[in-house]
């Protein structure tokens, strides 16, 4: 998994709330059964004004020229913002795929779905939970100056504004851990192989039909 | 300290703690279907790995099949085509069970793991789909993961989690005639929000929950995520116990007593301690309708559509005004003037037998109105199915004009060929009213299938309490 310890770049405002994962990457792509390609379909219904499928070259359709993604003015970001429970809706993975195939290394909002979250962190792609002022502050930083750079720091675990403010954000000690070393966990887990088989035996004693 | 049921099943599972607040969790049964892990196959063979228990696994095609009779020839979209032979494959070199697409035992996963007796109490269930919060009801802790966490379960049997917190709904008191456990699972999440659960696993209780069925108490643990919580659960009680009993997956005779013993202590007991508590009066719940592009969007059929200038929040204000130009609907029209253009009787949340029973009810000697474009009942397994028709139902809305149809995700998500165009208006039984949920630009509202029986029949939301 590729690491991440400092990123700076550029903001880009997605001014809502609720962004599920069936926005951010449509069924139709679910059909896929690869890991990459998804950066051109992120949040195709909202970006194309045409529909789209795996088998349409997306550089046929019609950008939306109302969607924030497509406004030059944010090309190049690396750090998306947006409001309340992010990531919400269907546990699939190919929306954290979609974003960081489009570019994105980090996104920030008030609070994320559970499994949205999780997901992030198996693909070096950084959820930071920030309060909803410092939000806020963020989105009016971006309306101000689109080109305004931001530094997320995960050692430090801060975001610095272009105006100079730093905001300190959570995250699990193992989370940050496997992140900043693009660990990968299934081989970590298999580490412990030996508990896993130890317990394993225990449960079979105790409640042998669960291995029938 | 007296422990939740939620603390109890955690600390079963434990194989190691980490000391950090996050700890290995052994994964007791794992389901798999077709969208979320081709890519976590292919990952065990990048990497060269085995599955670690392939007896935990079972695996069942769903989101993609068709769900017309022609689907005993194969599948006609090269694209869903090639999605369902790579799980074929997959199971097939890795020695998986699977239900294949004509099995009479396939359908959605949600709803052939309870019916298989492959979900037990007091198990983790872990599957690549957020709705697997439905095997909750089993007293089980049951959640849905990444492709990634797909591919960890293959490879390690468990799973590196963090321990959410416990809250606790308590639904009291007796509900209504009518009053399902959709409509509670809809007030519970008007209640508390699409994301008033996020960190949390839920355990339902209260007289009104003891009181519903093993089906109902499935409906409201599937929509447990959509209130954000990754897990909801019930304790285990007699229906529980009775519900397993005899499937093909339940312990083997010899060792029947010794399960039940340890299932009853599936309980939370009298002096454990929840992070939070919220309690509902199961007499104010009505018949509950969606009105929005979110779950949390809903009301009692009674109600209008809310007007978005009465809400102070800007931020929520903002979300109403996207949300009802999507939805095509103006402030303050009456839930019963929304006329409908089809109807969705399925998926994980509503396609269990009873469920069906309960449309086919409101359905009996009517017909459905004529402008509805099309009623769509999509049983949940072909075990569903066959007892249907063994009681008769599928006559009951063939006759009524609505089409019956093979098992499958059918029009829940729309990654097959049923779907909603843009612009359409549907009364669908499942749990996402997200845009372009059901098809790019169709307009989904949540009801429970009596209800969307109602909705199909009228042509626009009734109260289903006048029907009955
Ligand atoms: S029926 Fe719908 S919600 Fe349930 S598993 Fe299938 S697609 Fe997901």
């Amino acid at each position: 998994m590729r690491a991440f310890t400092v990123v700076t770049s550029k903001v880009l405002p997605l001014d809502r709330a609720n962004v599920d994962t069936d926005a951010i990457i449509p069924k139709q792509y679910l059909k896929s059964i690869r890991r990459t390609g998804f950066g051109p379909f992120l949040f195709d219904d909202w970006r194309y004004l045409d529909p789209g499928t795996l088998e349409i070259d997306p550089a046929t359709r019609r950008p939306n020229p109302e969607f924030v993604l497509n406004d030059p003015r944010h090309a190049g970001a690396q750090i998306l913002v947006a409001r309340d429970n992010f990531g919400c809706g269907s546990s699939r993975e190919h929306a954290v795929w979609a974003l960081d195939d489009y570019g994105f290394r980090a996104v920030i909002a008030p609070s994320f779905a559970d499994i949205f979250y999780s997901n992030c962190f198996k693909n070096g792609l950084l959820p930071v939970v920030l309060t909803a002022e410092e939000v806020q502050a963020i989105f009016e930083c971006v309306a101000a100056d689109a080109d305004a750079l931001f530094t997320i720091d995960l050692p430090a675990q801060t975001v610095r504004l272009p105006c100079g403010r730093v905001c300190r954000f959570d995250i699990h000690p193992h989370h940050k851990h496997n992140l900043i070393n693009g660990l990968d966990e299934i081989g970590l887990t298999l580490a412990h192989a030996d508990a896993i088989k130890a317990y394993e035996a225990k449960r079979r004693r105790e409640a042998p039909w669960l291995f029938e | 300290m007296g422990r939740t049921l939620y603390d109890k099943i955690w600390d079963a599972h434990v194989v190691k703690e980490f000391g950090d607040g996050s700890a290995l969790i052994y994964i007791d049964r794992h389901l798999v279907h077709e969208v979320t892990s081709p890519q976590a196959f292919d990952g065990l063979r990048l990497n060269g790995r085995k599955p670690w228990r392939v007896a935990a696994n079972l695996a069942v095609a769903d989101h993609n099949v068709p769900t017309t009779a022609d689907r005993i020839r194969g599948i006609r979209d090269p694209i869903s085509r090639a999605q369902v032979e790579a799980l074929d494959a997959n199971c097939a070199e890795f020695g998986i069970t699977e239900f294949r697409m004509n099995d009479p035992r396939q359908g959605i996963v949600h709803v052939v793991g309870p019916e298989q007796g492959a979900t037990l109490p007091g198990m983790t269930v872990v599957c690549g789909d957020s709705h697997t919060s439905t095997h909750g009801a089993f007293g089980a802790l049951a959640f849905g993961i990444g492709t990634s966490e797909v591919e960890h379960v293959l490879a390690t049997q468990t799973l590196v989690l963090k321990k959410a917190k416990a809250m606790r709904i308590r639904v009291d008191g007796e509900v209504g005639v009518g009053i399902t456990a959709k409509d509670i699972a809809l007030a519970i999440i008007g209640s508390i929000g699409t994301a008033g659960g996020t960190g949390y696993v839920i355990e339902y209780a209260g007289t009104a929950i003891e009181a519903l069925s093993m089906e109902g108490r499935m409906t409201l643990c599937n929509m447990a995520i959509e209130s954000g919580a990754r897990a909801g659960l019930v304790a285990v009680d007699d229906k529980t116990i009775a519900y397993v009993k005899g499937r093909p997956y339940a312990p083997k005779a010899q060792y029947w007593d010794a399960a039940v013993a340890s299932w009853r202590q599936l309980h939370s007991d009298p002096d454990a301690r929840f992070d939070a508590e919220v309690v509902l009066d199961a007499r104010s719940i009505e018949p509950q309708v969606t009105w929005g592009t979110s779950p949390e969007m809903v009301v009692p059929v009674s109600a209008r559509v809310p007007d978005p200038a009465r809400e102070a929040d800007p931020v929520k204000r903002s979300g109403m005004e996207k949300a009802l130009a999507y939805m095509g609907l103006a402030p303050n029209t009456p839930i019963t003037d929304i006329r409908i253009d089809k109807v969705f009787i399925g998926s994980c949340t509503n396609s269990r037998i009873e469920d069906l029973r309960a449309a086919a009810a409101i359905v009996k000697g009517r017909r459905k109105a004529p402008h509805v474009k099309l009623a769509l009942v999509v049983p949940g397994s072909g075990l569903v199915k066959a007892q249907a028709e063994a009681e008769g139902l599928h006559h009951i809305f063939l006759d009524a004009g609505f089409e019956w149809r093979e098992p499958g995700c059918s029009m829940c998500l729309a990654m097959n060929a049923d779907r909603l165009e843009p612009g359409e208006r549907c009364a669908s039984t499942s749990n996402r009213n997200f845009e372009g949920r059901q098809g790019q630009g169709g307009r989904t509202h949540l009801v429970s299938p009596a209800m969307a029986a109602a909705a199909a029949i009228a042509g626009h939301f009734v109260d289903v309490r006048s029907m009955h």
